[in-house]
């Protein structure tokens, strides 16, 4: 394992199997009376969050508490970012402070990257979604549940499951961790949405693409629904809301024709009566709502692995304990 | 020791073979039928990796013993290890506890090599956040010696008076095809975990 957590790009499949196998470990604690494992005792994790987010933050914080690190909160608003702080003086301020690792989210893509290059901040930098790049632990997570659902064990892979992802893939981070990690993990992706919200140079991504979900809902053991991120449309995208949803929606009729054994997933928030429907949203087949739970496990696996053994490969501190030996 | 400046260092040789470790097992079951007064609330608990096979041994010879079914779990002790920061972090190990739990039962921890009793005082921590047993008792294949903090076995296969340069290997058909508990120079057995922790800019734990 890298010592960052940047990108699903980075990831072998023996490092993804390693998160997946840890998180599957860990899992097992939300079921035990003391919820708590003392590994992180005495290492502080800062949840630097640019962007507004209550799902993942508070799933980083449940896990780095269930880890006993020392956590600090630093949101944009309120901080001295709003007084027009950059991102490295906010990181020097960081350092200086002792942050043994950073779980970032930026509207910028590729300020975790940079973080993670400069030599501002010694610690590990986790990134918790970044502008339209990446979002790694969201993608880990996915497969965490996909894995669970379509071949349950430690040490197994997604190899030949085929994973739809349908909606806003042109402003999805999700959708691009998603597509690295479960290519790694040896599933065949196929994206489903309009022309205008696919993203430029998508025939160089390792999946296919289809404008017609109904044409690709039977050959289908996962399907993930995107939300469509107005915030994020500064342009008309399509034509109205209803034919949105009339062609890439999920429904009950859409559900009727996946195989069986398929499930049907979103990375939340939902919008409901836009991309899914209320009747798919609550069926049994809808994991929304376990993904969430799925979330504290892989994170604590990834801060884990990341934070809980000696000083990673990347550092010259390793290699001099490595020659000692 | 008399290998002790010898510029070769001296094979492993076999301390326990697999009919002595077969007898040691039913001794062991022997001694918790005995010392638990029918071993009616034992609750096993094998360390991993190689606690886990004995403890199903041990779990086999006390059904045949005493006609029940012990219930039989196993332990990782990772997450509490005190020497996590020394390496980097490595895979968990399936921690599985019995339907019954654990509360208010006797809990045998079972581990193959006893030194210096740092994966005991992580057990001990880990069973702590798990539940809280009636007492807890330790039963090991092997006791080495040179303790660093005040542990100790309730049950002994074999005591086995060791120097800090030599390295215990347990062997158990299990996993490593064959029966079998030797000793030798740690030079010699790189692989032994024991090895390293006599290493004095090395790990003190056992795995």
């Amino acid at each position: 394992m890298k010592r960052h957590l940047v990108s699903t790009a980075d990831l072998t499949r023996d490092d993804a199997l390693l998160i997946l196998d840890t998180a599957e470990e860990l899992a097992q604690l939300s079921g035990r009376a003391v919820k708590k494992l003392p590994t992180l005792r005495g290492r502080t994790v800062v949840n630097l969050f640019f962007e507004d987010s209550t799902r993942t933050k508070t799933s980083f914080e449940v896990a780095e508490k269930r880890l006993s690190a020392d956590v600090i909160n630093f949101s944009a608003k309120g901080s001295s970012v709003s007084k027009g702080e950059s991102l490295k003086d906010t990181a020097l301020t960081l350092q200086a402070m002792g942050a043994d690792a950073v779980v970032i989210r930026h509207h910028a893509s590729g300020a975790p990257a940079r973080l993670a290059q400069s030599d501002w901040l010694h610690g590990s930098v986790i990134n918790a979604g970044d502008g339209t790049h990446e979002h790694p632990t969201q993608a880990l997570l996915d497969a965490f549940t996909m894995r669970r659902h379509l071949n349950a064990g430690p040490g197994k892979d997604l190899a030949g499951r085929r994973v739809t992802i349908v909606g806003d893939v042109l402003h999805s981070r999700v959708a691009r961790s998603n597509v690295h990690l479960l290519t790694t993990l040896g599933a065949e992706v196929t994206f489903v949405a309009p022309p205008t919200l696919l993203p430029i140079g998508i025939q160089n991504w390792p999946c296919e693409v289809s404008y017609d979900l109904d044409a690709v809902l039977p050959k289908t053991d996962a399907l993930m629904m995107l939300r469509v991120q107005r915030e994020r449309m500064n342009a008309a995208f399509f034509p109205t809301e209803r034919e949105y949803s009339r062609r890439y929606g999920m429904n009950g009729i859409r559900m009727a024709q996946l195989p069986e054994h398929a499930i049907v997933m979103h990375p939340g928030p939902m919008v409901r009566g836009m991309e899914i429907t209320a009747e798919v949203a609550d069926s049994p087949r809808c994991t929304a709502v376990e993904q969430v739970a799925n979330g504290v496990s892989i994170r604590m696996a990834v801060l884990y692995l990341l934070l809980g053994g000696a000083t990673l490969a990347d550092s010259p501190r390793t290699e001099s304990v490595e020659t000692a030996q | 020791m008399t290998t002790h400046r010898e510029p070769t260092p001296r094979p492993p040789h076999q301390v326990l073979d697999g009919t002595d470790i077969t007898r040691v097992v039913t001794r062991i079951a022997h001694e918790i039928v005995e010392r638990a007064k029918g071993a009616e609330d034992v609750v096993l608990l094998g360390i991993h990796t190689r606690g886990v096979h004995l403890a199903r041994r041990l779990h086999a010879r006390l059904a045949q013993i005493t006609g029940r079914e012990i219930p039989l779990g196993t332990l990782d002790i990772t997450m509490y290890r005190d020497d996590l920061r020394l390496k980097p972090a490595r895979a968990l190990e399936h921690t599985e506890i019995p339907p019954g739990g654990i509360d208010g039962k006797l809990v045998i921890l079972v581990d193959d090599v006893l030194f210096s009793g740092r994966t005991i005082r992580a057990a001990l921590d880990a069973l702590n956040d798990i539940g809280r047993p009636r007492a807890v008792q330790l039963a090991v294949l092997v006791d080495r010696g040179h303790r660093e903090l005040p542990i100790r076995a309730d049950y002994v296969g074999k005591n086995l008076p060791t120097s800090l340069r030599e390295a215990v290997q347990v062997r158990l058909s299990d996993s490593d095809g064959v029966d079998a508990v030797l000793v030798g120079d740690r030079d010699f057995a790189s692989r032994s975990s024991q090895a390293m922790a006599a290493e004095p800019s090395a790990p003190h734990l056992p795995e």
